[in-house]
């Protein structure tokens, strides 16, 4: 896709024995490509979509809504899809094994959600806002503060892996992986402050559309 | 236009749990290696196939190792393979040994063919993925 990164990108240490250096073969979509697995109610629990009601007690951080619409670039809503979430605590602390950044980790934060879409393509999650963290690729390289999104489509060639980013980090137009994407789409993985969506005295909302590409699948609407 | 892809970087087992497998499945495994002939330790391998339908995920071991178990293919799965320092997911398959007749295969440079195709073992089947080096895998554009 031309708003994709390219798999080698310098900036970005780690692509330099990871990217391949052969030009893909292209495959044109047959039966597997444009199938997909298939996601019910019973891949998801209702507490899967508040980070913040997974423990007994509350998390430390900001509480936000994050939420949006995930359709393809027809148009169309992507429904009943696996929408998976994973971020750092507000502390900028992974709650994983390699993570070794000495930040505390929150008892009541384990950073990891999922949901379907609804029939017009609609998620939403409630959460906290991640906090940045450094990483070795530069000096005082730090990640701005990002959630990472993985979604399934309905067939495979819609797979995507993303990062969600907050409007104005100053940390963003510094950031070798945001910066990996082509500048004219960049912004497409900023969140909006929405405040439509906010909760009055509990928490800010923050939207974030996804566009899937299309495929000649067709779904009853 | 799409949303951008990023990498799933080093700490996806979070939120990209895999599942367990069909228990009377086959193993499909092997190892994703860099550049450098190294083990990549973390690394995600998602398996796609249309007949029968079916889904599943490894993610690689400190050796590089991942592992799936899923109903026996026909011919061929679709893998992904997403990992840190990969900033899209890369696409592949593991071919069965032995399928004949195959157009994708057929199309390949015969010298790069191989790295498709699966060896046999007691349990199901093997196959190494190169990211990049003298065995780079094929990789496909979807």
């Amino acid at each position: 896709m031309e708003s994709d990164p390219p798999l080698a990108w310098p900036p970005y240490r780690s692509t330099a024995l990871r990217a391949p250096t052969l030009p893909p073969v292209p495959l044109p979509p047959g039966r597997t490509e444009l199938t997909g697995p298939v996601f019910g109610e019973g891949d998801v629990r209702p507490t899967d979509a508040d980070l913040t009601r997974q423990h007994a007690g509350d998390p430390l951080g900001e509480r936000i809504v994050v939420h949006g619409r995930v359709v393809d670039t027809d148009g169309r809503p992507v429904s009943h899809t696996l929408v998976e979430v994973w971020q750092t605590n507000a502390a900028g602390r992974y709650r994983h094994a390699v993570d070794r950044h000495p930040a505390p980790l929150d008892p009541n934060f384990t950073g990891a959600g999922r949901c379907l879409t609804d029939a017009g393509g609609r998620y939403r999650f409630v959460t906290i806002r991640p906090g940045a963290y450094p990483w070795k690729n530069s000096p005082n390289a730090w990640r701005p503060a990002h959630i990472h999104f993985s979604l399934f489509g309905r067939a495979f060639v819609q797979r995507l892996v993303t990062q969600m980013y907050f409007p104005g980090d100053p940390l963003l137009p510094h950031d070798a992986i945001a910066n990996s994407v082509p500048q004219a789409a960049r912004d497409r993985l900023v969140a909006a402050l929405d405040l439509d969506a906010s909760v009055p005295e509990w928490a800010l909302a923050y939207r974030f559309d996804l566009v899937l590409r299309a495929t000649p699948f067709e779904e009853p609407r | 236009m799409t949303t951008p892809s990023q990498t799933v970087g080093p700490f996806f087992a979070l939120g990209m749990p895999c599942p367990d497998g069909v228990p009377d499945g086959v193993w499909l495994r092997g190892r994703v290696l860099d550049g450098a002939g190294d083990p990549v330790p973390d690394a995600l391998v998602e398996s796609w196939q249309a007949d029968p339908p079916a889904f599943s995920r490894g993610a690689t071991d400190d050796a590089g190792h991942w592992a799936v178990r899923v109903p026996p293919p026909q011919r061929y799965v679709d893998l992904s393979v997403f990992a840190r320092g990969l900033l899209r997911r890369v696409v592949t398959r593991l071919y069965l040994p032995g399928v004949p007749d195959d157009e994708v295969l057929a199309g390949l440079d015969p010298a790069r063919r191989a790295t498709l195709v699966a060896t046999a073992m007691p349990d199901g089947y093997a196959l190494d993925i190169h990211l990049q080096g003298p065995h780079e895998t094929v990789f496909f554009a979807v």
